[in-house]
């Protein structure tokens, strides 16, 4: 049943990427405990803008947990307290009447803020780019079912490829690093036989791109795959390993 | 102006229906490869249709500049699709075929679409499987290593192929893959957070856009030899859809009032099982794959007084007993049950609410129950065939599907209405291309489900790079063009006095609150029951909004900056007059078609009632002025191949 509960919010504001940011608080109170994480983020912006005050800038898209726009550091957390979810699937429901809720950006140095709770993670595309599909043109393919693959290789590169880039994994990391980004997607083509052809040259254009783009290293703290909203696993950071070991190997 | 004095040409190629896209392949004229480079293309949008044309035409060696509003082109709401997308490979034995996947979709979309294009689409299903494999893409897999395949909504045969809960999320990052790959190349330069404002047209021929810079606020311009909308639908128009935040209408309805027709835009579907409104903050709607359809029975209760108990929260779903439940679906359409098309469940959710038979305290849901299912194939097999949407469900609604029945109700989900292209995709524009939800073509006035990933990515990947060849074929003459042509000037002149306007009003409301007074009427008046008077009506407090949203509107901040405010006031200023143009359509079109629905024009039974002899034709509306009635033209729908029919699920 609907109920509802007063909070208190620390918000981060930031103008730009080079401005100074400050933690500005505010008290908002009727939020329906149905009401989405982002909800409640509609109804602070429409408070402000009643008060005729910029509203407060943050990503967000599909409201469903997949498209990987939203973002936010809430309490510490990457997406928030509740798992296996996306800021825009948190309900008001896991917090109580009183509470103070802090809002945070991504922090990290790949990706600088833009204003507010909004970063730019263009590295991201700029890693896929490096290497991060099948080069095949369209047309002219053999029949879909001419390759079987294992029903169990298959799951698994469907398990890594549900990454939705959102980034959780870099903000939760000490070093910065986006180790469990770039082993998804080098994990989903290097377990299809589609993807075995580019392999090694694949996992070694990604990782130089992570590399010079300045995330950090991975010191195998796990933090990446408890606060991944998709369940992630590091096995795949395991496989990019071996791959990458193998390709450097080979050279 | 008489409808007589423009004759609708849709270049619908010679020949037997089988055969019209390989005689169109045959003859097309093409541009060789030392042309192509000199030639630019610019592609807005990056979903599946607008990302698999962009990386497609990189491919072919197209300069091509590529546009989207998010901050990468992986965000396209193309990735929120669940169920699958439907193919004509006949894996499972069961009697699909080319014709048949044809057959079921001009039939789902009510005998209103074109039959040589959903031929055509039929036909390129089975590449876009290969293509998608080929990429990497991770369908579900039986154990021998074959491919899986499920049912859906409005077929016999299991023709979807699918990737868990999640096959446009994988689709969409298989096109953004190919397109990196393009970006990588430097064939395709990628320019995000960028919304189209304006397209420039130079002496008739589409030849550039004007955008906004969205971190900026800056006003740019960009020319080309052609351009490309792939933006998708205009579902936000009544605020609560299944749509995302950012979709808009935006850049559909800047290219009508550039002279290309809006056609059918009173065809917009409503899909049955999406998560019930939970309040007046609710930002959007949730959709529940039609996917669960397959082994999740709909029913209200039977009793009044039980559903009045279920309202009042006094009783539960599952207190109530198998002889008192009415699985109305399964009563009405014994053939297809609970996997009839879209329209129709929606419609049939909406009679028994209306009837007062809803479960839940406002009175408007349903319930889509999984007990048999699971006492028949076990928890285990039902969790990993719908354990992602299960959980996702539980998240929303505090409630565990698994133990209580889920409780859904219609929302507004897809627009098969758009800007009306021709066989080529060209819309009345030359030069100018439409594809995707954008337009209008394939759907008639329903939507399969599994069918709009199977459109987007026929039109991307297999339609568009081959069509626009044949209009590009006649520019290898023209060089590049500089954006400080008059046209282009006058374009972002105009730009910056509607921004300039926008921001001046300072009035009270917020973008918003007048958003969602605008959805409001939509749903009532233009929702899934329209009768005469409420379009009517409809359409005298749609002008209220707008009158209202022009000089009440309060927008902080500055125009040449970040501003969250003034990039929703520039849509919702769009999807005001496209809910208006919606409106008015639904008004003409005196039957029920689809997505359409008068009440009245029905069946004795409930059902739609179209008027063939009246309105088979494709509704193209023409701009005509600023405050201006729309003109209507008519393109007149020819069925040769096909014995019209009325529809039938039972």
């Amino acid at each position: 049943m609907e109920k509802s509960i007063n909070i208190t919010l620390k918000v981060w504001r930031q103008r730009g990427p080079k401005a100074k940011g400050a933690f500005e608080t505010y008290q908002l109170n009727n939020v329906s405990t149905d009401s989405s994480f982002l909800e409640m983020m509609d109804q602070l912006n429409e408070q402000l803008v009643a008060e005729r005050k910029e509203p407060v800038v943050f990503d967000h898209d599909c409201r469903e947990g997949i498209c990987g726009m939203c973002s936010l550091y809430i309490n510490g957390h990457p997406h928030g307290p509740d798992e296996d979810i996306t800021t825009c699937q948190l309900h008001m429901r896991k917090f109580k009447d009183g509470d103070t809720i802090t809002i945070e950006p991504w922090r990290s140095h790949g990706f600088p803020v833009i204003r507010d709770l909004m970063v730019d993670r263009g590295a991201f595309d700029k890693i896929i780019q490096a290497g991060g599909y099948v080069s095949v043109n369209t047309g002219g393919m053999p029949d879909a079912n001419a390759i079987p693959i294992p029903k169990p290789k298959a799951d698994l590169a469907m398990d890594a490829a549900s990454c939705i880039g959102c980034g959780a994994c870099v903000a939760a990391c000490k070093n910065g690093s986006a180790m469990l980004f770039v082993s998804a997607k080098v994990s989903q083509l290097a377990l299809l036989p589609q993807g075995r052809a580019e392999a090694a040259a694949r996992a070694k254009a990604m990782v130089a791109k992570m590399d010079e783009l300045g995330f950090g290293n991975c010191t195998n703290t796990g933090a990446c795959e408890a606060q991944c909203p998709k369940n992630v696993s590091i096995s795949n950071i395991a496989r990019l390993n071996r791959e990458y070991l193998c390709a450097k190997l080979a050279d | 102006m008489s409808t007589e004095t423009i004759k609708i040409n849709s270049k619908i190629p010679e020949g037997p229906l089988a055969e019209k896209w390989t005689n169109y392949k045959a003859h097309q004229k093409l541009v060789n490869p030392s042309n192509k480079r000199r030639l630019d293309v610019i592609v807005v949008g990056t979903g599946l249709a607008g990302a698999s044309a962009a990386a497609t035409l990189g491919e072919l060696g197209f300069n091509v500049l590529n546009f989207c509003i998010q901050d990468s082109p992986r965000r396209a709401h193309s990735i929120a699709a669940q169920g699958g997308i439907n193919a004509a490979k006949n894996y499972q034995n069961d009697g699909d075929s080319v014709y048949r996947l044809y057959y079921d979709t001009i039939k789902g979309g009510d005998y209103r679409a074109r039959e040589a294009n959903v031929h055509r689409l039929a036909e390129v299903s089975n590449d876009i499987i290969d293509q998608c494999v080929a990429q990497g893409v991770p369908f579900a897999r039986e154990y021998g290593g074959s491919l899986a395949n499920r049912s859906f909504g409005g077929a016999q045969v299991s023709r979807t192929f699918y990737a868990k809960g999640q096959t446009g999320q994988q689709l969409l990052l298989g096109a953004y893959s190919a397109l990196s790959r393009q970006v990588q190349k430097g064939s395709v330069k990628l320019y995000t957070r960028r919304e189209m404002l304006d397209l420039v047209v130079v002496d008739g021929k589409a030849r550039g856009i004007i955008v906004r810079n969205l971190v900026t606020g800056k006003i740019e311009r960009y020319a080309a030899h052609a351009v490309v909308i792939g933006t998708g639908g205009y579902g936000n128009t009544f605020f609560l859809s299944t749509n995302a935040m950012g979709s808009n209408g935006s850049a559909a309805w800047q290219v009508y009032k550039k002279g290309a027709y809006f056609a059918n835009p009173c065809y917009a579907q409503i899909h049955p099982t999406c998560i019930p409104v939970h309040g007046s903050g609710q930002s959007k709607l949730t959709l529940m794959s039609e996917s669960l359809r397959n082994d999740g029975r709909i029913w209200v209760p039977k009793k009044l007084e039980d559903a009045k108990a279920l309202q009042a929260g006094k009783l539960r779903g599952r207190d109530i007993p198998e002889e008192d439940r009415d699985y109305y679906l399964e009563r009405r359409y014994p053939a297809f049950g609970n996997l009839v098309p879209r329209d129709v469940a929606s419609r049939a959710a909406k009679e028994r609410c209306d009837a007062g038979f809803g479960v839940n305290n406002t009175g408007l849901a349903v319930f889509l129950d999984f007990s048999d299912a699971i006492n028949r194939l076990g928890k285990d097999v039902v969790e990993a065939r719908y354990g992602n949407l299960f959980q996702m469900y539980e998240k929303i609604t505090d409630s565990n599907p698994y133990e209580e029945p889920m409780m859904i109700f219609p929302a507004i989900h897809y627009t098969m209405g758009g800007i009306w292209v021709d066989y080529e995709l060209q819309t009345s524009i030359p030069g100018l291309f439409c594809i995707g939800e954008a337009n209008f073509s394939d759907h008639g006035a329903n939507r399969l489900g599994a069918s709009a990933l199977m459109q987007g990515l026929a039109d991307g990947y297999f339609v568009l790079p081959y069509t626009i060849q044949n209009y590009l074929a006649d520019e290898i003459r023209t060089p590049r063009f500089s954006t400080e042509l008059p046209e282009f000037i006058e374009a972002e002149k105009n730009i910056n006095e509607r921004i300039e306007k926008l921001m001046s009003i300072q009035g009270k409301q917020s973008v918003d609150s007048l958003h969602k007074a605008l959805g409001l009427i939509m749903w009532d008046f233009v929702g899934m029951g329209r009768t005469e008077a409420g379009l009517k009506k409809a359409l005298v407090e749609i002008q209220r909004i707008k009158k209202e949203f022009w000089s009440d509107v309060f927008i902080p901040g500055d125009a040449k900056d970040l501003n969250t405010e003034l990039e929703k006031a520039l849509r919702l200023a769009d999807f005001i007059e496209i809910g208006e143009l919606m409106a008015r359509d639904a008004l003409h079109r005196e039957e029920s078609c689809g997505g359409h629905f008068r009440e009245e024009y029905q069946t004795p039974e409930g059902e739609a009632l179209r008027q063939d002899d009246k309105f088979m034709y494709v509704g193209c509306w023409k701009y005509t002025g600023e405050d201006q009635e729309p003109e209507l033209l008519k393109e007149e729908l020819n069925y040769e191949f096909t014995k019209v029919q009325q529809r039938n699920y039972k």
